[in-house]
């Protein structure tokens, strides 16, 4: 959820925004749609699909995590010059 | 029973003994002038960095119980066990949005708990007591889990005596590793964990490196690990039904994804990872976080696959929570046993701590000075925190020694289903004010009568009560109680808010203002809770090695 800016500064919806929203979402989608992972083929090194593919998340959601960091960090920067200006 | 490992149970004495002095000192490590605090002995002075508070967060959630029990679980019913995989992936992406502002309000107004939060917040003191009764009640249980988690390894060891040796000689290594623990948890506070957490992380990585690599390497790859635990969990029981499978089947997606959500939406309302959170230095440090916690998700991804291993290689043991100890014992040299079981008994001990600190907090905070003394000194308030959290102990060990490991786990289950009825208070209350404190308080109420009814009266696979996943009503599918007792509990309080604000039902007065809950470690914090120096000490620790 977007923190709520004070009224009259700046769009409270920004691309950036989006683009957070977005990151925080996505493993959301993939984890709880079971149906979409729920095989053994094709297995990698023989490890079924099932345990692979949601191990592959743990560095994907980590790496979404980390651009939503980002923007957020510079979003937060850019608005305090805002205000020291 | 197993005869003595003499070689393992001497490496698992040296790491004890190792942990055990860092603990004593831990009280002198990053000291404050003022210890005589709550802010210090609870919370480590607020002042950790992103590396120890990842070494501790790390510490306190993925505890000694979680790796004696996911890989259990597959060992028992194959790919269910699995969900603590997408559980902690969903985990990061939840906190990165509502745990900074509940730091921020927090440091802006000298929160301890999270029911300090809910008092301020809502200006109710029945909702903030609800809160903190929940927390306790379902952290006694997730305490009494890791020494469960000890006796497990010292079982294997062969420590833990016989059928026929009594009790006090039985029970005497728990009641050694226990007292120990409690009197360092006592005298250095959260430090003590903090410093345990970087020796345990490291045991654990470097034993789960080890195996995953060593294991299979014996065991003749992962193709037969696989193949192997695939005939097997295909095998049907005397009901005809199959033990389990390698990819959960159509009928079991809908409980694996509610597990999953219903626990991650629930790991954070457990007061200890709460207070692991408000030791960090900043906001900045926890979503800093959130993106390097993951790496103990992979790991415990791995950590999973050993129980696939357990299959494969034959272990066979009539208690599953001795499958991995038992793994390592038949698979490891004696000495790298000692090391993985060390690891194990020390991941016990570093949550233990976080915990029954964090229960002692809610205690004396929203028990003992809201309702007891209102006027308590800080003094007082470390005081009282520090008796409780060795009365917290004393507690688990009785609850342990006293009944069967299986009521243990079952209230760990109900703990589970608990403290998610906190959700709507601490998370809606951190990003509106619109909730009605009865409404709440009615919600909250609903979801842990709700909560507890079904599990008590669900079969799980071993006993007749006590399971964690039933038909969700209206819907027609098998899905987590807790999660079913969340949107319950949601229903009602959104439903009665709107009727409590029609009727213009009194609402509580809101101590805190919309800029508390963006506010940064650079601005000035509560000064009642925090003296001057204290906060000047802190700041300018941050600002050195804030990088």
């Amino acid at each position: 959820m977007p923190e709520t800016s004070p009224p009259g500064s700046r769009p409270v919806i920004t691309p950036s925004r989006v683009v957070v929203g977005l990151c925080l979402v996505a493993p959301f989608v993939a984890m709880l749609w079971v149906g979409s992972y729920a095989k053994v083929d094709p297995t990698l090194w023989g490890i079924p699909f099932f345990y692979w593919y949601q191990m592959l998340w743990v560095p994907v959601s980590a790496v979404l995590t980390w651009i939503a960091y980002v923007l957020v960090r510079r979003e937060q920067r850019a608005r305090k010059e805002g205000a020291v200006r | 029973m197993n005869d003595v490992n003499g070689v393992a149970l001497g490496v698992f004495i040296f790491f004890f003994l190792a942990v055990t002095v860092m603990g004593f000192m831990a009280a002198r490590w990053r000291a404050a002038e003022n210890s005589q605090n709550l802010d210090e002995w609870g919370l480590g002075g607020r002042s950790f960095g992103t590396w120890i508070t990842w070494f501790l967060l790390g510490g306190d959630l993925y505890t000694a119980y979680t790796f004696v029990a996911v890989p259990a679980a597959i060992y028992t019913a194959g790919a269910a066990g699995f969900f603590a995989v997408p559980y902690t992936i969903l985990v990061y992406p939840l906190i990165f949005t509502f745990l900074p502002r509940l730091w921020s309000v927090s440091h802006k107004h000298g929160y301890v708990t999270t029911s300090d939060f809910v008092r301020g917040r809502f200006g109710s003191k029945g909702l903030s007591l609800a809160v903190a009764i929940t927390g306790i009640l379902a952290t006694m249980p997730y305490i009494a889990l890791q020494l469960v988690g000890i006796q497990a390894v010292l079982d294997v060891m062969g420590v833990g005596g016989g059928e026929d040796t009594n009790w006090f000689v039985k029970d005497l290594p728990l009641l050694i590793a226990f007292g120990v623990l409690a009197a360092y948890t006592y005298s250095s506070g959260l430090r003590a964990p903090a410093l345990i957490a970087f020796v345990k992380d490291t045991l654990i990585y470097i034993v789960i490196a080890v195996a995953i690599i060593y294991i299979p390497i014996k065991l003749g790859g992962f193709d037969d690990i696989f193949a192997k635990a695939g005939d097997a969990l295909s095998q049907t029981n005397d009901a005809g039904k199959p033990r389990g499978a390698l990819a959960p089947g159509e009928a079991s997606q809908w409980a694996y994804g509610t597990l999953a959500m219903g626990s991650a939406l629930a790991l954070f309302m457990y007061p200890h990872s709460i207070t692991a959170t408000l030791s960090s230095r900043s906001r900045e440090v926890i979503r800093r976080n959130t993106t390097i916690l993951p790496l103990y998700s992979l790991m415990l991804g791995l950590l999973a696959l050993l129980g696939f291993m357990a299959i494969a290689a034959g272990v066979k043991t009539d208690n599953p929570q001795l499958a991995i100890p038992q793994l390592f014992e038949d698979m490891f040299p004696d000495w790298f046993t000692g090391v993985a079981f060390a690891a194990i008994g020390i991941g016990a001990l570093v949550p233990a701590a976080i915990m029954s600190i964090a229960a002692a907090n809610l205690f004396t905070r929203n028990i003992y000075k809201d309702f007891l003394k209102p006027d308590a000194t800080p003094e007082q308030e470390t005081k009282v925190s520090k008796l409780v959290s060795l009365l917290v102990k004393v507690g688990a060990l009785i609850f342990v020694l006293s009944m069967d490991k299986t009521v243990a786990i079952n209230f760990q289950l109900l703990g589970g289903i608990w403290i998610l009825q906190t959700f709507p208070a601490l998370v809606g209350g951190l990003f509106t004010r619109w909730f009605h404190r009865w409404a709440l308080l009615a919600g909250w109420a609903v979801g842990m009568v709700y909560g507890t009814w079904k599990a008590y009266d669900t079969p799980s696979a071993t006993q007749k009560h006590f399971g964690n996943t039933t038909d969700i009503p209206g819907i027609g599918e098998i899905g987590y109680i807790g999660l079913t007792a969340f949107v319950l509990n949601v229903v009602v309080t959104v439903v009665l808010t709107v009727a409590l604000r029609a009727l213009k039902a009194p609402d509580g007065v809101d101590e805190t203002s919309p800029a508390d809950y963006r506010a940064d470690s650079a601005e000035p914090a509560a000064p009642a809770k925090r003296p001057a120096a204290a906060a000047g000490t802190t700041d300018t620790a941050g600002a050195a090695s804030g990088h």
